[in-house]
């Protein structure tokens, strides 16, 4: 290299140089670092999420981020439910539901559309169920195997016809699999998904972004903003920044509570808390010495300090639940006092039960509030006297083969965040947690078949069984954390619906 | 020098050939089950079964894997597990973007170490030298990620100068592309140069104990001058070699700095693969680094040659 090359080398250090305080120059007023498609503009939003989702079809493929970003916002389902967790209408004004509770009849609206310009009628309403128990491959499509028939009377109204009564089959259709499609569009949903709702699907770029925009045919209330962009970041700081940076105006689920220090109190932000469906359940292996034993079930849990777990490992943020129902659920009730922290009591459990010096493995997933809790769970059972080992199992993939697969473990941690989940985690012996209980299965049979009274009466039934029964331990309820822009408004509070819903949000 | 190049290409070939075997036999041993991944939890055995099938997860390993390398040859990546999506313009999308960035940060990491890493050799007895010296250590042992959280904290978030992360292409808005690029490209690029700098400065060292350095010294030559003159060259081999290490490394190894930035690179549709089990689309990426590896060290090989006239007459 010689003194030609060196001074070459300098111009281009220089060059480098210029070039950062150049763009500097350019984005240092007022506002801020927005780029193209970023937050700013008074006709667009950015919300930044966390998972994004791996295909657009939410009937081939699982996960949760497909119907966050499209139910309710691009999909509709002719009910939907609101944030108080209750089923209001959504393509369906009203339905009826015959005396032996095994004919829904439905009244649909008329002036809706399709965003590829087709008519939205009964018969695609037919179409659309009869699609979920032929075509769909996600195990959710089970919900829909209770329906015996799905017919058009007229353009506006929709028989189904229930081979046996239940009533949570209506409340899944508030879900994914409730979601109504087009038979002219199906053959392209999985990169570019058509429905009947206030936004229209426009762009997808993959490990970045999704945008929507308005749909201005929109039969109901048309949405504020002309665009709306969902950005993902897997990384909760650069989440954050973005924020702070303001290339995003929200974010939707804050994934690491302690963060949020940064936002409360400073008045350019508003935090807003809420619940969620998302139990953090440490869960047991009924099926498996020690914790085939009631008596040890039942140490684990007094045991636990609960508050002072949430505390540590999610910064004190979400709620103390005593069982399996969120506090959404019309059939909450607060059972926290069940099992009160008390050491004592759980060694004598112990004590009693022969299982003291046991040691159990708690194999948990790589994920955030797994990692957080489990060696707060580790260390307070040593103090009961239990040995803990603690695993770490890549999420999904190792996990769901070691613990759900194969049940090869004694305890869990993990959230389930589907909505209503008692009975699919509780009332399947063959589920990962191997609870086998007669009472609880006979009060969820009842619960679905029965009148909507019924229904409470046998889900409290439910839930306080498993409570006493120490099926699992029920850690916290993860809190639906959201921060935004001062001005934005109409964001949801509850994160309790499969969605995000995009549809009221404004700007003042 | 044609037998030469004809040998290095046989042997590219060949490695290519036994490296597509080892990656194929790593992900059939790796625990987890892509369908199951796919299905998510509460799926039947049914479901899973006939998922696997569709993947063609259920045919002999030989069969999966000479479809699989086929499909290879014929430049056909095979369809994604998860996506449905074929796999090759999602791995041309990343990869340019991966080349950008590695690209930029490469030419920050040489723009630093050359100059700074000859000054600290020619003054190693000197203060300037140490403290130098001393700079590129503590350079070497800070980790880029961190790098890029202390520059996003300052230029981003205090100064609001730079976007914190995000990724525009090029053709988009190249104002936005470059503010984007600037961050993510210093946090790779001061850590490499760090790192090459030491290299520098032990080549340039190296050459200067050399007696023929020490011969132009005593003909009167200053000690830059005799390294101009007669060093250069020598110093280059050893630099070029961790140049291209550095580069292969960095392909993959950028991959917390994109986590941190929010780039769409080859790093995180790897880690993203891996995790949802899109087994073909890790082995497509896996062969296509081992390719960029054994490229580049062909390259360089040849490139040797280049530099250093005493190779072309060896190798006659």
């Amino acid at each position: 290299m010689s003194t030609r090359h060196l001074r070459s080398a300098a111009a281009s250090l220089l060059a480098v140089a210029l070039l950062a305080t150049a763009c500097s120059a350019g984005s240092g007023s007022g506002t801020g670092a927005t780029g193209s498609g970023g937050a700013g503009a008074d006709d667009s939003v950015t919300v930044g999420l966390v998972a994004e989702p791996a295909s657009l079809d939410f009937g081939s493929t699982d996960g949760a981020a497909i119907p966050q970003a499209l139910l309710y916002n691009v999909y509709e389902g002719l009910v939907k439910l609101d944030q108080d967790g209750k089923i209001v209408p959504g393509l369906a004004t009203s339905w009826e539901v015959s005396d032996d509770r095994k004919t829904y009849t439905f009244k649909l609206v008329d002036k809706a559309k399709f965003t590829n310009g087709q008519p939205f009628t009964a018969t695609d309403a037919a179409y659309s169920i009869n699609r979920v128990k032929k075509d769909w491959t996600v195990s959710l499509k089970a919900a829909m195997d209770v329906v015996q028939s799905a017919e058009a009377v007229d353009p506006t109204t929709l028989k189904v016809t229930l081979s046996r009564p239940s009533n949570d089959w209506l409340f899944r259709m508030t879900t994914r699999i409730g979601a109504m499609m087009s038979e002219s569009a199906v053959s392209t949903i999985a990169t570019k998904p058509v429905g009947t709702g206030p936004y229209t699907f426009q762009t997808w770029k993959r490990g970045d972004s999704i945008t929507f925009s308005r749909n201005e045919s929109y039969w109901g209330t048309k949405p504020h903003f002309k665009t709306v962009t969902l950005k993902y970041f897997k990384d909760p700081t650069a989440l954050n920044n973005a924020l702070l940076t303001r290339t995003i105006n929200v974010i939707g689920t804050v994934q690491a509570p302690e963060s949020l220090k940064q936002f409360e109190g400073n008045d350019k932000y508003q935090v807003i808390e809420g619940t969620t469906n998302g139990e953090v359940v440490l869960s047991f292996n009924n099926s498996r010495k020690p914790l085939s034993d009631k008596k040890v079930r039942q140490a684990v849990r007094y045991a636990i300090d609960h508050k002072a777990l949430l505390d540590t490992c999610w910064a004190g943020r979400g709620k103390l639940i005593g069982s399996m129902v969120p506090p959404t659920d019309p059939w909450y009730e607060d059972l926290t006092g069940m099992y009160p922290y008390d050491q004592a009591k759980a060694k004598t459990l112990l004590k009693e039960a022969g299982a003291e010096g046991a040691t159990l493995r708690l194999r948990i997933p790589t994920l955030p509030y797994a990692v957080a809790c489990g060696t707060v769970v580790k260390s307070q059972l040593e103090q009961a006297g239990l040995k803990v080992q603690l695993d770490q199992l890549e999420f999904p993939a190792a996990w769901l083969s070691t613990v759900f697969t194969n049940a090869d473990y004694d305890m869990s941690i993990v959230a389930h965040v589907e909505p209503r989940d008692i009975g699919a985690v509780f009332g399947n012996p063959k589920y990962y947690i191997r609870y086998d209980s007669k009472p609880m299965q006979d009060a969820l049979a009842k619960a679905d078949a029965g009148t909507e009274q019924d229904q409470v009466t046998e889900m409290k039934t439910a839930a306080r069984t498993v409570s006493e029964d120490a099926a699992s331990d029920f850690l916290f309820l993860l809190p639906n954390l959201v921060v935004a822009d001062k001005g934005i408004t109409g964001l949801p509070k509850n994160a309790i619906a499969e969605s995000f819903d995009l549809s009221t949000l404004g700007r003042s | 020098m044609g037998l030469r190049i004809l040998i290095r290409t046989g042997v590219l070939l060949v490695s290519l050939a036994v490296s597509s075997v080892v990656v194929f036999a790593l992900m059939a041993v790796l625990p987890g089950d892509p369908a199951r991944v796919a299905l998510g939890v509460n799926a039947s055995p049914e479901a899973v079964a006939e998922l696997r099938n569709r993947f063609g997860l259920d045919r002999p390993l030989v069969e999966q894997y000479l479809s699989w390398v086929g499909g290879l040859v014929r430049f056909d990546f095979g369809t994604s597990y998860v996506s449905n999506a074929p796999i090759g313009p999602q791995i041309s999308d990343r990869f340019q973007v991966s080349l950008w960035l590695v690209g930029a940060a490469m030419v920050i990491a040489a723009v630093i170490a050359l100059p700074l890493g000859t000054v600290m050799a020619v003054q190693h007895r000197r203060l300037s030298g140490v403290v130098l010296s001393a700079l590129s250590q503590v350079g070497v042992a800070v980790p880029a990620f961190l790098a890029g959280i202390l520059l996003i904290t300052l230029f981003a978030v205090r100064l609001g100068w730079l976007p914190a992360n995000g990724w525009t292409p090029p053709a988009q808005d190249p104002v936005m592309f470059l503010k984007q690029l600037v961050l993510p490209a210093l946090s790779l690029g001061l850590v490499q140069g760090a790192v090459l700098t030491r290299y520098v400065r032990s080549a340039v060292l190296d050459v200067m104990r050399e007696d023929y350095v020490r011969t132009a010294r005593a003909k009167g030559l200053r000690p830059m001058q005799a390294l101009r003159r007669h060093g250069i060259r020598n110093a280059a081999v050893p630099v070029l070699t961790v140049l291209a290490l550095q580069l292969v490394t960095l392909l993959i190894g950028a991959i917390v700095v994109e986590r941190v930035f929010v780039v769409p690179g080859l790093g995180s549709l790897l880690l993203d693969a891996v995790s949802n089990r899109d087994l073909i689309l890790v082995q497509d990426v896996v062969m296509l680094l081992v390719l960029a590896v054994l490229v580049v060290n062909f390259l360089v090989d040849l490139l040797y040659l280049v530099v250093d006239p005493r190779m072309r007459t060896a190798s006659r």
